[in-house]
């Protein structure tokens, strides 16, 4: 077989072997690549361990500042709720018939008030907050629910690190739970 | 209550015209205050010289040209058959609106009367500059316009929706079927497969969750698991033929058969596909359940069988002893309903309902049954059975399980009291 002909087979498997790859990863070859900054300026998630918490560090005496200005209108000027959810307490009450749910009492993982915060708050103006004044709100948010000293600073690395006090008690669903026996007659 | 804009400013309104405007705001009135009864009364009031023998007026005169109304909208006398708004709440951008089940028959909801349920307020979003961003466990991240995503084969399906705090189990119990249960709509939605999208980006081995996130005010994220977006799952941009209103998520949303509602993201922008699930607030602090011993249920994703009466139901009632229908709705997140059951004299005793076709899975099923009232009080219910034989709970039954701490997930039986006078009112209130 002539160099000529075998190059051009050669060619054509590549190619065929290129297309094969292409349709296994794009099928229908919709959409463009994103790239790594447009990914990071969108992806704010942040998950329960802290993965993508952005550098940055804030305290608690920032934090009552921001707070103060920020969240106390709607949620009390100590977290006590309002407009706006409670924050502050509850410890000790889930198991009874009057639950006061909060981010000290309920929440499991410290990174998704940052997560939250940085996402969702201040409701008037959300994703308006550094990421430092973010951390500060986190930090006194804990403070408030005696989770953190007043004098703590938090950064990725210590808001991670913090062990909420419910993180155990959530279980998988195990519904079907409830059994109606569906009686016709003389029920 | 406001009247269509079309109607209201067109400069050649009739007399004839704000007539029937005007007898549409005292219908209203009548529907608001009396139900079933209120049409029956004010039918007595009505303007004898339209009634027979005589010819009515609206047939001596021209109607409304074509084009006076460029999207149609309900008749002036229909203008009380509007979504159910909690009175008095502290704020209305975190806040959900009822559908008015009692007013509505078949089984698709209208989609200026699907219940709405947002975090942030309903944003207006162009959708020239609306993107989709899918990125993470991917071999290629990858970003979407909304005319990408409509180039992709398409696919239609009838599905419900239900928010899956509807009702709570907490005293006061509502007075109408809105009032308990109007968090539940249904829709044909049109979109595409998930699945295929995702394949578009290639999943990684590692991919286990998908971590959706909506363009509005809360960026509102929940971790939707891998078997899901691969099975059933859609991204819809159509609703009941026409594009999503804004309240459901205009341009795009998630729509996940069968998953409470909140996860179904609206306005979703972006797709992280990961090997966790993220944790997110509306995931933790909130959509879990409080169960008594001070445990909380987490990822709790199907809404299970449910059933009402719509007609007859509260604050509706009865004119006359007689014949009457009883109908209502019963739907299913684990497939199709396969029974209904209604009882008419509370509890004793149960009938098999006739399910109107088409029953389809994870979709309303209209039931009915055929009722003679004796004029006696009566309480009256319906009882859901699903395909994989799951039983719709009383309430009892599920209080006894979960507490009234249980915040989400109650598809509780609710029974209708009928009092001799034809009142219906709530017989667990």
């Amino acid at each position: 077989m002539p160099t000529r002909e075998l190059f051009i087979a050669a060619l054509v498997v590549v190619a065929l072997a290129c297309a094969t790859r292409a349709q296994a990863q794009s099928p229908y070859g919709i959409g463009r690549s994103a790239t790594p900054a447009e990914i990071a300026g969108w992806n704010i998630d942040i998950d329960r361990d802290g993965n993508n918490l952005p550098a940055g560090s804030g305290s608690v005496s920032r934090g009552h500042e921001v707070f103060d200005q920020q969240c106390a209108s709607c949620h009390g000027a100590k977290g006590e709720g309002g407009l706006g959810e409670r924050l502050v307490g509850g410890q000790g009450t889930l198991a009874t018939p009057k639950p006061v749910r909060t981010v000290g009492s309920y929440w499991p993982y410290a990174p998704t008030l940052f997560d939250y915060i940085r996402r969702a708050m201040p409701q008037n103006a959300p994703q308006s907050l550094s990421n430092d004044d973010v951390y500060a709100v986190s930090a006194y948010i804990l403070n408030l629910n005696d989770l953190l000293p007043a004098d703590a600073t938090l950064d990725a690395r210590t808001l991670s690190a913090i062990k909420m006090p419910n993180r155990s008690t959530f279980v998988g669903d195990p519904r079907p739970d409830v059994k109606n026996p569906a009686c016709m007659t003389a029920c | 209550m406001t009247e269509p804009t079309d109607v209201d400013h067109d400069p050649a309104v009739t007399s004839r015209r704000r007539f029937l405007r005007e007898g549409g705001a005292l219908m209203g009135g009548a529907v608001l205050a009396g139900g079933v009864a209120g049409r029956d009364a004010l039918a007595a009031t009505a303007n004898a010289d339209n009634l027979p023998p005589n010819v009515p007026e609206w047939m001596k005169t021209p109607g409304d040209p074509m084009g006076s109304q460029l999207y149609g909208t309900p008749s002036p006398f229909e203008k009380s058959v509007v979504k159910n708004i909690p009175k008095n709440l502290p704020q209305y951008l975190s806040a959900s609106g009822r559908t008015p089940l009692q007013d509505l028959d078949g089984i698709i909801t209208p989609n200026g009367l699907f219940y709405e349920r947002h975090h942030g307020g309903v944003p207006t979003i162009d959708p020239a500059q609306h993107r989709l961003m899918l990125h993470g466990l991917v071999d290629k991240p990858l970003i979407f316009t909304m005319d990408d995503i409509r180039r992709f084969p398409s696919q239609s399906h009838i599905y419900f929706l239900e928010c899956s705090g509807n009702p709570v189990y907490k005293k006061p119990y509502g007075k109408t079927a809105s009032d308990l249960v109007g968090l539940v709509s249904c829709a044909e939605w049109t979109g595409v497969s998930l699945k295929l999208v995702l394949q578009e980006a290639g999943l990684q081995p590692a991919a286990k969750w998908v971590v959706a996130e909506g363009a509005d005010a809360a960026a509102m994220t929940r971790s939707i698991p891998i078997e899901k977006c691969l099975d059933d799952a859609m991204l819809v941009y159509s609703q009941n033929g026409e594009r999503l209103r804004p309240q459901q998520g205009y341009p795009l949303r998630l729509l996940l058969p069968g998953f409470e509602g909140n996860m179904n993201v609206k306005w979703l922008r972006r797709l992280h596909v990961t090997a966790e699930p993220t944790y997110s607030r509306e995931e933790t602090s909130k959509y879990t359940d409080l169960m008594p011993d001070g445990s909380a249920r987490e990822f709790t994703f199907y809404m299970e069988a449910k059933s009402i009466i719509t007609r007859p139901s509260g604050e509706q009632r009865l004119s006359a002893p007689g014949f009457h229908e009883i109908s209502g709705i019963a739907w299913s997140g684990h497939g199709k309903i396969r029974r209904v059951d209604v009882s008419v004299d509370d509890g004793k005793s149960w009938q098999e309902a006739q399910l109107q076709d088409p029953v389809l899975t994870r979709a309303l099923t209209r039931f009915r049954i055929p009722w003679h009232w004796d004029g006696q009080t009566a309480v009256i219910q319906s009882r859901a059975i699903d395909e994989t034989g799951y039983v719709q709970p009383t309430l009892a039954e599920l209080l006894a399980v979960r507490g009234d701490n249980h915040y989400y997930h109650n598809n509780a039986i609710w029974p209708w009291r009928i009092a001799a006078d034809g009142e219906v009112t709530n017989a667990n209130a």
